[in-house]
């Protein structure tokens, strides 16, 4: 489809005993874009992600990351990804700066260089207050700008946020997106998952709606909003149209 | 990815492991000194002086030595145990299931392999420095010959190693933190006692002595002491085998264990 696509996955799969997570998923995403993968809770985003990530192996299909397939690269793959995951898992031995250098340090990345980035990083996500602080005096949101500023630290080609936002305030959130925008501008290819609806239509170029483990629809957020509803209404409407209303387990 | 060759899937990136657990030692290391440093003085008033005091003289290899220099290898042994084996066991645990700090590395270009290899790696050096503590306390009170003492300082990575495998191995066995109590109960505890460390296993039946040559404890007990007596012979190269055979094979146990754990 694309040219010289940065990630290609093809035929995804994987199974938990008889439970189907992630069933024949396949999608590309270009360098530069940013690619949203939007879904109910439960529907095999962050297992996609683990699977990318190399922190799961893969029950069938391939994913390749710059033409390096996470079944035979993982290393080379892992050198080149800044993944800012759903779930905060900064170390708690260790202060806002530490984190930093302690992390670039699984890259190779020597210690001057990697003070330097590391006090960059600080600067630019406003965390310059918190230099010497423990993990656990950081708010949610801090904690989900310093996941980010970790994430950036070994100058990733592609990164990876899943679910950056959820659980923050609005202003945390904005500058979240922000951020983001910031990033892409610079030509950062970007895989963003969500179920906020409101931040994919604002950040994504194209995405795939996801649920039970399977692509129920792809396109372009205006795209979509054509399709579905003629133009009339906003991503969230043609959302619940393909998912449905029923609640969905966790 | 799924590969079972765990040798194959360890680089250099283990020492960036190692590096965070030691750099995180470092932060607290008051609270990480001075217990190696003391526990060996509180053994040495309460059995050496203390029980000592009954037990005049203990008969080894023909030669009778005080209780307390009998003892003062044991505690060596025991300690270098102690602390490489709750460093890998309890923080290993904490790591992957209150910290997430596997999960968060796994993302980094170090395998699993390469994490819990740096895991065992932290723990023996927990060990190995514990053990050189007690040996310098041990000297202190003139109760190691020396040179044959040294052999210890090398013996102690080995040991360190064992221990820290069987820590790893038991965390990544216990579903629950409490669970631990199991190994300490059924496995660390009877070594502390049984393993010739505060008594020689000459005088009891066979069958606990043939019990006791199991416990890895033992023989780093039986080339301890041998060394602090300078009493090296090449008969104690069955015991380092012994050593050598159970780290290597508890090491790959406790990595493909835990790893299963990690990555599912």
């Amino acid at each position: 489809m694309l040219m010289q696509p940065v990630i290609k996955v093809t035929d995804l799969r994987k199974n938990y005993g008889g439970l189907r997570a992630v069933d024949g998923i396949d999608f590309e995403i270009g360098r530069g874009e940013c690619f949203g993968l939007l879904g109910p809770n439960g529907a095999g985003k962050t297992t996609t992600v683990k699977m990318l990530t190399c922190a799961l192996p893969l029950s069938g299909g391939d994913i390749t990351v710059e033409g390096m397939s996470v079944n035979k690269d993982p290393r080379g793959i892992k050198y080149i990804l800044g993944v800012c995951p759903q779930e905060v898992n900064l170390d708690p031995d260790f202060s806002v700066l530490k984190n930093l250098i302690v992390y670039s340090r699984y890259f190779d990345i020597p210690y001057d260089e990697a003070k330097k980035r590391a006090e960059e990083l600080i600067s630019r996500f406003h965390l310059h207050d918190k230099l010497d602080r423990p993990i656990e005096d950081l708010s949610g949101g801090l904690k989900k700008r310093l996941l980010m500023a970790r994430a950036l630290i070994n100058k990733p080609k592609v990164l990876i946020l899943d679910e950056p936002t959820t659980g923050l305030d609005p202003q945390s959130r904005r500058q979240i997106w922000e951020e983001v925008r910031g990033m892409k501008n610079n030509g950062l290819t970007t895989l963003l998952t969500t179920h906020y609806i409101e931040e994919a239509e604002l950040l994504c170029d194209r995405l795939v709606i996801v649920d039970a483990g399977k692509i129920v629809e792809q396109g372009t957020p205006k795209q979509l909003i054509d399709k579905h509803l003629a133009g009339k209404g906003n991503l969230e409407d043609v959302f619940l149209k393909l998912t449905g209303k029923h609640l969905r387990d966790e | 990815m799924n590969n079972d060759f765990i040798l194959k899937n360890v680089s250099y990136r283990a020492l960036y492991m190692w590096r965070r657990n030691v750099d995180v030692s470092l932060v607290t290391w008051k609270t990480n000194v001075l217990p190696p440093l003391l526990e060996p003085v509180l053994y040495i008033l309460a059995f050496g002086i203390g029980l000592g005091a009954y037990v005049q003289q203990i008969n080894y290899a023909g030669r009778a030595y005080s209780y307390i220099a009998f003892m003062a290898p044991g505690m060596v042994a025991v300690g270098i145990m102690f602390h490489s084996t709750f460093d890998t066991m309890y923080g290993a645990f904490v790591r992957l299931r209150y910290q997430k700090t596997f999960e968060a590395i796994i993302t980094t270009p170090l395998s699993a392999e390469d994490i819990l290899a740096g895991e065992i790696l932290s723990g023996a050096t927990k060990g190995v420095f514990a053990g050189a503590a007690i040996l310098l306390i041990v000297t202190l009170f003139g109760l190691a010959s020396y040179p044959s003492s040294l052999v210890i300082l090398p013996l102690s990575v080995l040991a360190g190693l064992m221990f820290a495998s069987f820590g790893l191995l038991f965390a990544a066995l216990a579903p629950y933190i409490d669970n631990l109590n199991l190994p300490v109960f059924l496995f660390i505890n009877p070594m502390f006692l049984f393993s010739g460390t505060f008594f020689p296993l000459d005088g009891m039946p066979a069958w606990v002595r043939l019990a006791a040559n199991l416990l890895p404890l033992t023989h780093l007990v039986n080339i301890t002491r041998a060394a602090t007596f300078n009493r090296l012979t090449p008969a104690l190269l069955w015991d380092l085998l012994y050593m050598l055979v159970l780290t290597a094979a508890i090491a790959c146990l406790s990595i493909r264990k835990m790893k299963a754990r990690l990555i599912k």
